[in-house]
């Protein structure tokens, strides 16, 4: 019966054990489930936040109670109870905004586990950390260094106290607070994030990294993350999710801003391995996010890489307003959906500028029950003289009980723009696996080999040793039981 | 006393759910051997090619076959090629996005490990490769590609050829390696295929045409027809039934 095996082997890819999926006990400061005024206040009092930022989450509270959750993606889950969400919580020790001494050890602890190097002595060359935990910022590395050249990475709730004016010019400049429902409830609520500021004529020395961590039950994480390149700089910034497998669904409606001034580039990267829930579709994170960058000044660049592997819900379209003469967007995704995972994400690449151009490769790839959809919207408006698009988008299913989907919007106006776009689906076939394995490679390595070469395009964006964490993620993910 | 390198027995076997394509089929294959297995089209040629390397969709029903002393039908694809059988594909499959030279290395190693060899580094690797290309008059570029992605046919064989030259199999099956390729490409194919036969290994050839045998010249050639071999001999079948078709087996066989 060697046929219904192999093939068994297709449909039934469990992903195996999610390694993340530990919960570290902490005392928190939480607060009680709910939604209202008086729980942004409090969000805004313990925070010490200056007036302002008070006032720009009640105006977004206001907006966001006119809004009703949209439904044109190609996503089915009962209406989140945003009534039943916890909105802040943080561990109870001090965090280490200066010295590690000060962290709480068992969050130290939870992050060696994560692979997260933190500790002084653990620090990676070249890549600076900031550590989010559940509402808080618990760690930052590398910041005086940074500093002495101009650089300011660190938590946004302290740049809201530190820099409070560059807080007022750029936040909610890229993704207003009415822009969508989510982005309103995290301009109401959101809790921290990271804040980058590249000052003119600089090249970020080391890799800019943040890793978000959901710890506790019942609490979603609204994490605002703001960045800015001014003239001719240059940062690239990571960002790593990862949450602890309960039975219930958690909430991440996270916002991100990026701005790039004339001649400077932005590469921001990311890999989404948050929880998926299992393979009946219990528990997992819905992620909502709203991640735009504007590239305003001329000859600037914002290039979105994502490796989407996690999350029960994934809802997200990394953007780019193409605002500055010849300047440049791209997306690269690449989007793993097993189990009962579904996905709608994809990108807008809205052309303002003259000779403005954009690039996007999304790869797509679905096994067990999953639902994977790519969505993305090219605009050029009348002044966008000589924009161009380039759009690829490819999809894999793996097994028969799955589902892909593309669905492409372009709106162009005039005519010295181009846009051009090529689709397709494919699948792994029995015929591909069994070539592989006659040359002595194994099933599941014929099958990560396959994955890989079709992520290539995608993989070969991402930042160094990265691209290798990526590849093994993704064989992680569509490990099977084999046997 | 010579090593038998394949000995098939009584051997039947069917696509799963689906008629019975072999039907009692015997051969022995020793080490040092060239073997031609010819015959009409559906007569079985390809699905034993199949069945001995372990294709999913073909099922044994009965016999046996044994191969270095192992019996094939417990082993996955992936261990009977590691043990040494190699074959090469009548079509082979384009894979997008690998690289040639990383598949290569990753099919070589994984085989060394199999016998608890030491795995190649690339540089170590790279210069076994080449040493291979020379005998198929194959471009250094050629490894930069991705594995069989827009290789015309011929480059699509010679690269079959070059991955059997370096894994070093103990068994070869040829799958109408002939077929689709210009008198240049058959030379290149045939001097690899000669390159690789010594006195411990052996060759099976599947072939319509008695073209390849003129490069190749096989110890012994079978007639297969309606999954049997019903007529074997030496290298003067092939040019007989190239003259006169299949029709002499009904004269031979009555």
């Amino acid at each position: 019966m060697v046929e219904t095996k192999s093939n068994s082997i297709l449909e039934n890819l469990n992903s195996q054990d999610y390694k993340y999926g530990f919960t570290t006990e902490l005392e928190t400061d939480s607060f009680p489930k709910g939604l209202s005024e008086e729980v942004i206040s409090k969000i805004s009092q313990i925070k010490n936040e200056p007036e302002f930022m008070l006032e720009f989450r009640l105006k977004a509270y206001k907006a966001f109670l006119k809004m009703s959750e949209p439904e044109w993606a190609l996503l089915n889950y009962p209406k989140i109870d945003l009534q039943d969400v916890i909105y802040y919580s943080a561990p109870k020790k001090k965090t280490g905004k200066d010295s590690l001494d000060e962290v709480d050890p068992e969050i130290l602890k939870t992050y060696e586990k994560l692979g997260i190097p933190i500790g002084e002595q653990k620090r990676l060359e070249g890549i600076a950390v900031d550590a989010i935990f559940d509402s808080v910022s618990v760690a930052n590395t590398h910041k005086k260094a940074l500093a002495e050249i101009g650089i300011i990475f660190c938590s946004i709730s302290e740049a809201i106290q530190e820099h409070p004016d560059l807080i007022k010019k750029y936040i909610g400049s890229v993704v207003p607070h009415t822009d969508n429902y989510f982005a309103a409830l995290n301009s109401a609520v959101f809790s921290d994030g990271t804040f980058i500021y590249i000052p003119a004529n600089t090249k970020c020395p080391l890799e800019l990294s943040t890793n978000f961590r959901i710890n506790t039950k019942g609490s979603g994480q609204f994490e605002r993350t703001l960045i800015i390149c001014d003239n001719n700089s240059y940062v690239s910034y990571l960002e790593g999710c990862t949450a602890p497998a309960f039975d219930e669904n958690q909430l991440h409606a996270a916002v991100v801003e990026l701005v790039t001034l004339d001649n400077s580039e932005i590469k921001y990267s990311t890999v989404q391995n948050w929880y998926a829930g299992d393979e009946n579709g219990k528990g997992g994170i819905y992620n909502f996010v709203t991640k735009r960058g504007k590239c305003a000044g001329k000859n600037s660049k914002i290039s979105w890489t994502q490796v989407e592997t996690g999350s029960a819900i994934t809802w997200k379209y990394p953007s780019c307003i193409l605002l500055g003469d010849n300047s440049i967007g791209e997306f690269y995704s690449v989007a793993l959906t097993n189990n009962m995972q579904q996905a709608d994400t994809g990108t807008k690449m809205i052309h303002i500028g003259k000779n403005t151009k954009s690039t996007i490769i999304s790869k797509g790839i679905s096994a067990g029950k999953s639902s994977n959809t790519y969505r993305g919207l090219v605009k050029m408006g009348e002044r966008a003289k000589g924009a161009r698009n380039y759009t690829q988008c490819d999809s894999m299913l793996i097994g028969s009980h799955c589902r892909a989907s593309t669905v492409p919007y372009i709106e162009v106006e005039g005519d010295s723009n181009r846009v051009e776009h090529e689709a397709s689906t494919s699948k792994i076939s029995e015929e591909q696996l069994f070539y592989l394995q006659q040359r002595g490679i194994s099933l599941e390595s014929a099958i990560a080999l396959i994955i890989s070469g079709f992520c290539k395009d995608v993989f070969k964006e991402l930042p160094g040793e990265f691209a290798a964490e990526a590849n093994q993620l993704m064989s992680l993910k569509l490990e099977n039981s084999v046997g | 006393m010579t090593e038998t390198i394949l000995e098939v027995k009584n051997l039947e076997a069917n696509l799963e759910d689906g008629d019975k394509i072999l039907k009692g089929l015997n051969l022995t294959i020793k080490a040092g051997e060239v073997h031609a297995i010819m015959g009409p089209n559906g007569s079985g040629k390809s699905t034993l090619s199949k069945i001995l390397s372990g294709h999913p969709a073909y099922k044994v029903s009965s016999g046996s076959m044994n191969f270095l002393g192992q019996d094939l039908n417990e082993l996955e694809a992936n261990e009977r090629a590691n043990l040494g059988l190699f074959l090469a594909f009548q079509y082979p499959l384009e894979i997008a996005g690998v690289n040639n030279l990383e598949f290569l290395r990753m099919a070589y190693n994984s085989k060394q490990k199999y016998h608890g060899l030491e795995e190649a580094d690339p540089l170590d690797f790279d210069d076994l490769v080449e040493s291979k290309l020379e005998i198929l008059s194959m471009k250094n570029d050629f490894l930069n590609r991705n594995l069989n992605e827009g290789f015309s046919g011929g480059e699509k064989k010679k690269n079959e050829i070059l991955q059997m030259l370096i894994l070093e199999p103990k068994l070869v099956v040829l799958d109408e390696i002939d077929s689709g390729l210009d008198i240049d490409a058959l030379k290149a194919v045939a001097n690899g295929i000669n390159a690789y036969k010594n006195a411990g290994n052996a060759v099976l050839m599947i072939t319509h045409y008695q073209r390849l045998l003129d490069y190749v010249v096989p110890d012994q050639v079978h007639v297969l027809s309606e999954g049997r071999i019903v007529l074997s001999g030496k290298a003067d079948l092939a040019l007989e039934l190239e003259k006169k078709g299949y029709d002499i087996l009904n004269a031979k066989l009555s």
